[in-house]
This record gives C-alpha cells, sequence and structure tokens, in this order.
C-alpha cells in the first residue's frame, strides 16, 4: 500500500530564516510513526504544511495520496489534528468543541465518545476558558480519538497530561493501530515514543538526520564498557570507534561505537577479563547525541567533563 | 508583602506596551475638540451672529439631547456643547480598554501568572492599570488645554474643559478596575464598563433634552452629563469637577478591596456551565460563527434600539426652530438639508452609520485575532474551507451591521412616533434611513477584509486606520472645509443624507459593489497565502 504520508527534501522558509531545509520523512499506512527534534526544529513547522495551512517553498508533500495544498478539505475528512497548544473558543463548551470538530470532519461514533470522555475523565460542561491545558489538550484529543478518520497527526498530544491520562493516551493509540489507522506523532517523552512507535524519524535545523526502526538507530550509537582485566591494558586509545577511555590501574571504563565492540573486546580478552559490565546505549543518549548541535554521539557525563575542566 | 510591591515596573511595562495606541487616542480626541473649535471661529466670527445661533440652540431639546446644554455663545462654549460629551465619552473608551488591557486580560491570558510569581503584589497590576490610564487621562487633559489656549480661547475655560473630559475619563478608568475584578473575562470587563458608559451617555440625553419641567436632574447622575455642567467658558463651575474626582476615590478604594480578596484568575460573577453536546446546527464555519456572536451581536441590537429611540423621541421639539438662519446654517453642516427634523434625524443616522461600521470592521478583523490565536488551526485542519471560513465571519459582519443599522432605525422611529403621534409611516421611513447607511459600512469591512487577506500582518492597525480616517472626514471634513476629492474618498460622504435627502441608486451599488470587490480580493489572497 502506499505511505500515508510521503515528504521529499521540504523547504520553508519565512524571510531569512530558515524552518526547513531538505526534509525527508515517509509514514508507511498502518504505522504509528515518532517525529523528534529539538524544540525549533521544524516539527510543527513539517506538520502545519501538511495540513495545507502553509505552502511548501519547494521539495514535494503527498498525504494520503493528494496534495496537502490543493485538496486540503478533501483530505481534512480523512484526518484529525491534535495541535501542541490547544487553543478553544473560550465561551464555548468542551463538549461543544469536540462535536464541532468532529462534524466539519464529516462525523464521528457517538459511543467511542462517550467511552473516551469516561476514559479521560473529562467534563464536557465547562466552558474552555475554565479548562487548564490538559483538559484543553483532551478536549482536542478526544476529538481526533472519536472521529471516523485514517491519519492522525498529534503534535505533542501528551505536553500537558498527568501520567494517569497519559497511560490511557497509551493504550488509545495501541487501540488506533490495532484498527489499522496511521498516527504520526511528534514528542519529547522518549518512554512514550519507545513504547508505542514502530519507526521514528529525527529531525534538526529543519533537515532529516535519521530514520528508521529504534532498533536500528541503537546500532549507530555507543556502547558503554566497564571492564576489570588482569593487567594494565595497551593500545586502547589506538582502537578506532573508542571514545572518552578512562584506564586506572586495570580497569577500563569507555564507549565504543556499535561497529567496533568486536575488535575492543578482543583486545581486552587478549589482556584477560575479570568482570565485564556492557550497557547498550539508553534512548536518552540516542536522542541526546543527535538533538546536540554538535554532531557526533557524546554522552552526557562527557559534556559534564567538558565543564570542570 | 507589600500588596504595591512592583506596581511601578509593571507600570512602565504597561507605558511600553502603550506607546503607539494611547498617544494616537490623545491625538484623536485633541484634534476633535480644537478642530471644533477652529471650524466655529471660522464659521461665526461675530458675536451676534453666536448668539442668535446659542439662542435657537438652547431652545430645542433635539440639538441639547444629541450635543448636550450650551453655556453661552462663544466660540468655547460652542465647541464644549458640540464636542464636550463626545470627547469625554471617548476619554471614557480610552480608560476603559488601557485599564482592561492592564488588569483583567493580562490575568485571562496568563500573562500576569507569570509576572505576578517574581516579587510583584497582589494589587500591583491593578495600581500599574490606573496609573497609566490616570496618567493618559492627565496628559490629554494637558494637551487639550495648550491646543485651546492655543487657538486664542480663555485660559480658564480650556483648562475647564480639558479637566472636565479627562474627569470623565477618570471616572471610567475606576469603573473599570472595579469591573475587571468582577467579570472573570477581559470581554466581559470591557462590556460591563462600556455598557455603564453607554448608560451615563444615555442620562445625559435623556436629561438634557427633559424640558423645564422633565426630569432635568438624570444629567446630574452621569459622569458624561458633569462635563457640561461644569459650564466651561460661561460661569465656570470648578466644583463638580471635584464629583468625578470623588466617584474615582470610591471606586478605586472598591476595586482595592475586591482585588486584595479574590483569587487569582477568579471573578465574583461566576461562569455558567454549558451544554455536554453541541447543539444540532452548530455543525459549520458560519454556524460557529453565530455562536461566537450572537451574544455580542444581541447586545449591540439593543443598545441600537435604545439610542435610537432616546435620540428620536427628542426630534420633535425641533420645530420652533424654523425662524434662525444660522441654525439652519449649522445644521447644513452637520450633515443634511430640507426640514430640519429630517436633518436632525439624518445627522443620527450618519453617526449610526460609522458606528455601526465600527461593529462590521471588529467582527472581519476578528478572523485575524481567530488566526493568531491558533483557534484557526483546528477549524481549518478539521475539514472547514478557508472561504467558507472567511465568509461565515464576513455573513455576520454584513448582517449584524445590517441589524444594528435597522434597529437604530427603528428605535429612532418609535421614539418619535411615539412623542408626536405620526403613527407607523415614520417607523418604517426611519428603518430605511438606517439601512441606507449600510453600504458605507461595508466599505469599511471590504478595506479590513482585504487587509487580513493580503497583508494580514497590517491588517487590523490598517483596517482600524482607514475606519479612522473615514470618520473623522465625516465628522469634521465639512466643518474644516477639506477639498472635495478629500471628502469624496469616505464612503460616509457618499450615502444620501436620510431621511428627507433624494436617494440615487448610484452611489449605494457603486458602494456595494466596492465593498464585494475588497472582499473578493481579501478572499483571494486568504486562498494563497500561509494561516499563521
Amino acid at each position: 500500500m502506499a505511505d500515508a504520508i510521503a515528504v521529499l527534501g521540504l523547504r520553508k522558509s519565512y524571510g531569512k530564516a530558515v524552518a526547513l531545509d531538505g526534509l525527508n520523512l515517509s509514514v508507511a499506512t498502518g504505522e504509528v510513526h515518532g517525529f523528534l527534534g529539538p524544540n525549533g526544529s521544524g516539527k510543527t513547522t513539517a506538520i502545519r504544511i501538511l495540513l495545507g495551512l502553509l505552502r511548501a517553498g519547494g521539495g514535494t508533500a503527498r498525504l494520503l495520496g493528494g496534495d496537502p495544498w490543493t485538496e486540503a478539505a478533501a483530505l481534512h475528512r480523512r484526518l484529525a489534528y491534535v495541535p501542541g497548544d490547544v487553543t478553544l473558543w473560550p465561551n464555548l463548551s468542551g463538549g461543544e468543541v469536540i462535536d464541532l470538530l468532529g462534524r466539519l470532519r464529516g462525523g464521528m461514533d457517538a459511543s467511542r465518545r462517550a467511552s473516551l470522555l469516561e476514559l479521560f475523565d473529562l467534563d464536557p460542561t465547562k466552558k474552555a476558558r475554565a479548562y487548564s491545558k490538559g483538559n484543553r489538550q483532551k478536549v482536542a484529543l478526544i476529538s481526533a480519538l472519536a472521529s471516523d478518520v485514517e491519519l492522525l497527526l498529534l503534535d505533542e498530544p501528551t505536553a500537558g497530561l498527568d501520567p494517569l491520562m497519559e497511560a490511557a493516551f497509551r493504550a488509545c493509540i495501541e487501540e488506533e493501530r490495532q484498527r489499522g489507522r496511521t498516527v504520526l506523532l511528534s514528542s519529547h517523552i522518549l518512554s512514550e515514543v519507545e513504547a508505542l512507535c514502530d519507526r521514528v524519524t529525527i529531525i534538526r535545523l529543519g533537515r532529516t538526520v535519521e530514520s528508521g526502526t529504534l532498533a536500528g538507530l541503537r546500532h549507530l550509537t555507543r556502547t558503554s564498557i566497564a571492564a576489570e582485566l588482569a593487567g594494565p591494558p595497551a593500545g586502547l586509545d589506538r582502537l578506532p570507534g573508542v571514545h572518552d577511555l578512562e584506564v586506572e590501574g586495570n580497569r577500563v571504563r569507555c564507549q565504543v561505537d556499535a561497529g567496533q565492540i568486536d575488535a575492543l573486546l578482543r583486545q581486552l580478552t587478549a589482556v584477560g577479563v575479570r568482570s565485564l559490565t556492557s550497557q547498550p546505549p539508553t534512548l536518552e543518549e540516542l536522542f541526546l547525541s543527535h538533538y546536540a548541535s554538535g554532531g557526533p554521539a557524546r554522552g552526557p557525563a562527557a559534556g559534564q567533563d567538558g565543564v570542570t575542566e | 508583602m507589600n500588596t504595591l510591591a512592583g506596581a511601578g515596573a509593571l507600570a512602565r511595562l504597561a507605558a511600553r506596551r502603550d506607546r503607539i495606541m494611547l498617544p494616537a487616542w490623545i491625538y484623536v480626541l485633541t484634534a476633535l475638540v480644537a478642530g471644533t473649535a477652529y471650524s466655529f471661529r471660522k464659521l461665526y466670527p461675530t458675536a451676534a451672529g453666536r448668539e442668535q445661533f446659542a439662542a435657537a440652540a438652547a431652545r430645542n431639546p433635539a440639538l441639547l439631547s444629541l450635543y448636550g446644554p450650551l453655556s453661552g455663545n462663544s466660540v468655547g462654549s460652542l465647541t464644549a456643547w458640540r464636542y464636550g460629551a463626545f470627547a469625554a465619552l471617548g476619554a471614557g473608551l480610552m480608560s476603559v480598554f488601557v485599564v482592561v488591557r492592564h488588569t483583567r486580560a493580562d490575568e485571562e491570558t496568563g500573562r500576569l501568572e507569570l509576572a505576578g510569581s517574581a516579587a510583584v503584589g497582589r494589587r500591583a497590576a491593578l495600581a500599574a492599570g490606573l496609573l497609566i490610564a490616570a496618567g493618559a487621562n492627565v496628559v490629554l487633559a494637558a494637551v487639550i488645554s495648550a491646543a485651546l489656549v492655543a487657538l486664542g480661547l480663555p485660559a480658564a475655560g480650556s483648562v475647564s474643559l480639558a479637566l472636565a473630559i479627562a474627569g470623565c475619563g477618570l471616572v471610567f478608568t475606576c469603573v473599570a478596575a472595579v469591573t475587571a475584578q468582577l467579570a472573570q473575562t477581559a470581554r466581559g470587563a470591557r462590556g460591563a464598563a462600556i455598557g455603564a458608559l453607554a448608560a451615563a451617555y444615555l442620562l445625559r440625553a435623556l436629561g438634557d433634552s427633559a424640558g423645564p419641567r422633565g426630569p432635568g436632574w438624570l444629567s446630574w447622575l452621569s459622569p458624561v452629563g458633569w462635563a457640561e455642567l461644569v459650564r466651561s467658558f460661561g460661569q465656570v463651575r470648578w466644583w463638580i469637577l471635584a464629583l468625578p474626582l470623588a466617584t474615582s476615590v470610591v471606586a478605586i478604594a472598591a476595586a482595592g478591596v475586591l482585588a486584595a480578596r479574590r483569587d487569582y484568575g477568579a471573578g465574583l460573577l461566576r461562569q455558567r456551565p454549558g451544554p455536554a453536546r453541541a447543539a444540532g446546527w452548530l455543525r459549520g464555519p458560519l454556524a460557529l460563527a453565530w455562536r461566537l456572536q450572537r451574544g455580542t451581536l444581541a447586545g449591540w441590537v439593543v443598545g441600537a434600539l435604545v439610542y435610537g429611540a432616546v435620540v428620536g423621541q427628542a426630534a420633535q421639539g425641533i420645530g420652533g426652530l424654523l425662524s434662525s438662519s444660522e441654525i439652519r446654517k449649522i445644521l447644513v453642516r452637520l450633515g443634511g438639508h430640507a426640514s430640519f427634523i429630517n436633518a436632525y434625524l439624518a445627522a443620527i443616522m450618519s453617526f449610526s452609520g460609522l458606528i455601526a461600521a465600527g461593529y462590521a470592521v471588529s467582527v472581519v478583523l476578528r478572523l485575524r485575532s481567530e488566526e493568531t490565536g491558533e483557534r484557526a488551526d483546528p477549524l481549518l485542519a478539521a475539514g472547514a474551507r478557508r472561504l467558507s471560513w472567511a465568509l461565515g465571519q464576513l455573513c455576520i459582519a454584513a448582517g449584524g451591521t445590517a441589524l444594528i443599522l435597522a434597529a437604530v432605525g427603528l428605535g429612532a422611529g418609535l421614539g418619535y412616533a411615539l412623542r408626536s403621534g405620526t403613527g407607523g409611516t415614520e417607523v418604517a421611513r426611519l428603518a430605511g434611513a438606517g439601512l441606507v447607511q449600510l453600504p458605507a459600512a461595508l466599505v469599511s469591512a471590504g478595506v479590513a477584509m482585504a487587509l487580513f487577506g493580503l497583508v494580514p500582518r497590517a491588517s487590523v492597525a490598517g483596517g482600524w486606520t482607514a475606519l479612522g480616517v473615514f470618520v473623522m472626514t465625516a465628522l469634521l471634513g465639512a466643518a474644516l472645509q477639506l477639498p472635495h476629492w478629500i471628502l469624496d474618498m469616505s464612503p460616509f460622504t457618499q450615502v444620501p443624507k436620510l431621511p428627507g435627502g433624494t436617494v440615487r441608486a448610484a452611489p449605494l451599488a457603486w458602494l456595494t459593489v466596492i465593498a464585494v470587490a475588497l472582499a473578493a480580493a481579501g478572499l483571494a489572497g486568504l486562498q494563497r497565502r500561509d494561516i499563521g
């Protein structure tokens, strides 16, 4: 089946400020796709182009097989959008907003609306101005999830939710996946991304820096190795792919690129290994390495060392 | 903590945010008063001419209700009579906007929460808003005094008129400070304060047109009335200036007590819950626009009916003035010809057209605030077409303006018919006279729509500026004897002076075509541009 979202070389600038500088993004139909990047990296701009609110400055963007700019209204009946910062009409009740947006999309499931209101514990009779940020977000989420659509575009949808509601949200997205709906999820909550997403795309400065499955991305980063050896090691600093090396007598700590683990272990076993711990890269390290403007992967500890020196 | 801590810093912030808006208000209000003084001096250079004019005007409840009582026949008296009450009204409006903007509006949007978490006292924002608005009124008084003295008017009269105008501004500064504590929203706070201002104006109008046996004391209840009761340029009654001061002190004390007792973000008037399900008809952009704005529109229509009725019932008294050639002259300048009752009612209708245009522009520019407030995004992303979103709002603008104008005409017709016993034909005739203003109001709205579609960033400032230019041209153009081609630029000089004037279809058709073309240009621009 065709990709639900196919973006190639997308560009957008506001005067001299470049928001998107050749973004690539492909989301297969039926997958939950994580869309990650530091603040100001262009995620929201990309989503607003996909919604036809902004006109692309260059490159191509296809959404559900159509052109998001010229076919906006027709495409919007097949998708639901939850913005990161939900603002509502202050004198409308939450229930009115849920119904209005659902009807504009071409209808919603009344029983699902009721069960979602219960699940998210939202009072639909309150006026929107009385809602907290989290409750405004729930209004947009319930309206989106209860609508009968193929694609969900969610821009940091859980930023204002408490942990209980966050869990409810995850359950909902899991359900959506099983129904075969496609989800593009922009998020900063890494555990959420790890739990929900089949694939992720990481962008920085308006460009795609990485795209693939989480397991695949892990291979791109370093494993931490700590070992106690039979004798003092030698020649480790000459090995390619070994970073942040610390040697204290017989103890060794370092980080090693995924492709060089084998070579490092050979060197260590040549001396004799008494104990060995190896830690796969945490998701945080994975993202920090891509988010930081420096480029090559560096752990957070390395950064702190730099400060004390 | 000292409840006023940080007020100075907040006041400086407020002054910085208002650095364009406040000078503009002060400039426009000063130009209104000084421009009128200038034109009276030019039109009636002799004391005899002014005497005749003043004597005629003083016997006429219609003019008295529109402009207030005359306190003499000098240029200054005539100026104070013609624009004293309007300038007081303007100063009141300015003060309400400023105070609410720096108190309840900041609180509602949460900006004050950020500032309030710093070393800022509970009453600091209130004090800062009061300080800025009161300061603006002090500057206004100084600038108007200076302008009038520079035109050669007596110093005592100039200063007392300027202080009377600023006094009304001060009262509504403090009224707005109270409503900002009572209402939970900026809209509610502004609405309540402006409602009080409108009531004060109407009380004055009723009191001033009451006649010797009528309830003339009503004027004494109105802060707008006080501005005239000072009798600047006559036997100046300085002590009346104590009334706005005393009222302000009481209101400030009340606002201070309320501000210290309530929670952040809370008001004394509670929000009622809304429906859990949307009504069946709420399913498109037009329906949403109606749902959001029907309350405001209802307020406008009721206000227009009441205003029309008050000024309409005063029209009957105009008959006794046919002897004066000077009043004939001034009435022609004020915007009409043929019979004087008609001229008076036509002046009322022109004025109502300007106000209704303000409503139309505000409704169109709501599109921009929906866009920048990011409320347009979910709507457009949910399948609403840009065209139907904008058209929905334009429908409310056009339909609402028509309703308001019809209501003014209807009110005036009813008021006049009841007082004079002329019956129903007057009602229909005056409703038509109100509606004939519609094309001109729509051109103003069309300008705002064109700007919104083509240059959205400049649309709010540009839309209001264009309306301001149209209004100033219509109000002061003839008196300032501006060249004809400048007068013709304002759509309001193109509509027939009804009742009484002759209706030619061509200008009305042209205005409608221009309004539609402007709106179409805006819609075309909106289709092509980025949202946000």
